[in-house]
């Protein structure tokens, strides 16, 4: 497992040692895991989801909901009615 | 024989008999909280004040029809969102998070007039067994203070246990109710997939999350998951089928039912005394009248791995929203995606790191056929495995664990040998059937041995009523630890 790619796509940023203690770690997680391949599954459906569960709609009409200083209350960075996030357009 | 010593049922019937006030009862929840507390270590966030302040009005409302709740002191996984009361997640990436919003659990608890004592230790986003990856330091197993109370859900498990609240709610993904009832000497009760809403449950692995009782005797379970049971239009994966009466369903014999014995369950490793405790559970049953039957599940060696891949990769979607922006900690970076991945690595734990790398790893691109399908897959074989056995049985009897209560520090170097502690209640999470834990020994050394009963989808009425008669015909569950 290519540990620095796995976790750019994850976005976290591990330090060497843990770099060294995950690669070592998952890579013998999924060495357990390839006991699955002694399964042969050719002709089975796979399961997402236990119960037979569809698309579940309703009326599109308002509802109330929270207002935007309860939503905003919890952001490391706002102003009044945004979240602020750095500059990502040079 | 003190009220915090008791069950929901004994003190309402202690109160309908006018021996004691609602407001008492809280009263000596947080006497106890004092005296142990320190020593246990069940909870993130007390709730003293207002749970106190509830408390004293709390025999001055006149209405005359009381709910089954009323005044009772519970406490909450600290994953489940309460409005005003910090949710944490055991994650200090959510360390001074106060939810704007209640989950449905708690505003159903709410409208019965429960009282919060507060928010109780557990792993890391609920990922672990044993309540040691918390930032927040970790929960004793109150029968032996060296040993974990297990895990996800130890802070539940150890507070019922210890007395340090009337009975509480944890979350299962994949035994994280069962196994900590079973190291704790309580019932721990995880419902069939969608029974509970788990709007304002903090998702971890959402086809398998689920939100279930952690109570001091069977008739509690009942009487909890008939206050939170239910279709809920905030959950879309929240059943719309009809919820019995479950403390209708219990009391009932249980001449004639057929129990199913897995073979599969009763392995090499397996601890001897454990093993010998749960078969005097199952000759138990044989004498209250149930028929035991052998029965294979045949892909139950297969279920970590499934579980392992189908858990980490859902995990590591759902804890893509820890981004540093809406909610939680952040750190600065040089940019955007900097910020992002400073973040993560500070507020995020080991256990949690490593869990979002497998699961990423094996969403990825060229990865996803031979791992996540393949799981996926072999969820299929393990679901048809119970349905071919509720063919033929009523309900499953099972260990819940393989061992008692093992010691703190004792598996944190070693993942895998971690996630081998759940190799008996993890298939059930995958199959979405439900199953409870109910104490049935204990080894010479003390520590409580736990039975697991499995029931069909929505057939939670058969397990409350197999657990219930078992109980009721042993001791097992009058135990207290020395504290």
């Amino acid at each position: 497992m290519e540990i620095e790619h796995v976790a750019l796509l994850a976005r976290l940023k591990l330090s060497d040692r843990e770099k060294e203690l995950f690669s070592t770690q998952v890579g013998g997680i999924i060495d357990y895991i390839h006991k699955l391949n002694e399964l042969d599954t050719s002709d089975v459906e796979p399961t997402a989801h236990v119960l037979p569960v569809r698309n579940v709609f309703r009326e599109d009409t308002l509802r109330p909901s929270l207002p935007r200083n309860k939503v905003l209350q919890n952001s490391p960075g706002k102003d009044e009615s945004f979240y602020t996030v750095p500059k990502i357009i040079e | 024989m003190e009220l915090f010593n008791l069950s929901i049922a004994e003190l309402q019937t202690m109160i309908k008999s006018g021996k004691i006030g609602y407001a008492e009862i809280a009263d000596s929840v947080f006497s106890r909280i004092d005296a142990v507390e320190e020593r246990i270590r069940s909870y993130v966030t007390l709730n003293t004040e207002q749970a106190v302040g509830q408390a004293k009005q709390a025999d001055n409302n006149s209405t005359d029809e009381k709910h089954a709740l009323y005044a009772m002191p519970l406490a909450i996984k600290d994953n489940i969102c309460t409005e005003g009361v910090k949710t944490t997640c055991s994650s200090a990436m959510l360390r001074n998070f106060i939810p704007p919003y209640e989950s449905s659990v708690t505003e159903k608890l709410k409208e019965q007039g429960y009282i919060l004592t507060g928010k109780t230790n557990l792993d890391e986003f609920a990922m672990g067994s044993s309540t040691e990856n918390s930032a927040f330091g970790h929960t004793r197993n109150p029968w032996d203070l060296e040993r974990v109370p297990g895990g996800s859900s130890g802070g539940s498990a150890a507070a019922v246990a210890a007395d340090e609240c009337i009975a509480a709610l944890g979350s299962d993904t994949g035994g994280s109710i069962r196994q900590p009832a079973a190291f704790c000497g309580v019932v721990g009760l995880k419902p069939t997939y969608g029974r509970v809403s788990r709007y304002g449950l903090v998702a971890f692995a959402s086809s398998l999350d689920q939100i279930g009782p952690v109570t001091k005797c069977v008739k509690d379970s009942a009487i909890l998951l008939n206050a939170i049971a239910g279709h809920d239009v905030c959950d879309s994966t929240s059943a719309d089928v009809p919820v019995p009466d479950f403390t209708a369903e219990i009391g009932q014999d249980i001449k004639g039912m057929k129990i199913g014995i897995p073979r599969e369950y009763f392995i090499e490793g397996i601890d001897e005394e454990v093993e010998a405790a749960v078969k005097e559970g199952i000759r138990q049953l044989e004498s209250l009248g149930a028929v035991p039957i052998e029965i294979s599940l045949p892909h139950t060696g297969y279920a970590v791995a499934t579980y392992y891949i189908l858990a980490t990769s859902e995990a590591s979607s759902n804890l893509a929203r820890y981004d540093g922006v809406r909610y939680g900690m952040r750190v600065e970076g040089d940019d955007l995606i900097d910020m992002y991945m400073r973040t993560r690595e500070e507020g995020f734990g080991a256990e949690v790191k490593r869990r979002i790398i497998l699961g990423t790893y094996s969403l990825s691109s060229g990865y996803y056929d031979a791992y996540y399908k393949k799981a996926q897959q072999a969820r299929t074989l393990i679901k048809q495995d119970f349905e071919n056995a509720f063919e033929k049985v009523d309900v499953i009897v099972t260990p819940t664990t393989p061992t008692p209560a093992f010691k703190v520090g004792e598996k944190m170097e070693d993942p895998l040998q971690m996630y081998l502690t759940d190799i008996f209640t993890i298939s059930i999470n995958l199959a979405g059937v439900p199953g409870i834990s109910i104490p049935c020994g204990f080894t010479a050394a003390n520590l409580p041995v736990g039975l697991q009963i499995i029931g069909k989808h929505f057939d939670e009425g058969s397990v409350l009523k197999a657990a219930y008669a078992f109980e009721q015909s042993t001791e097992w569950h009058k135990r207290k630890p020395d504290l």
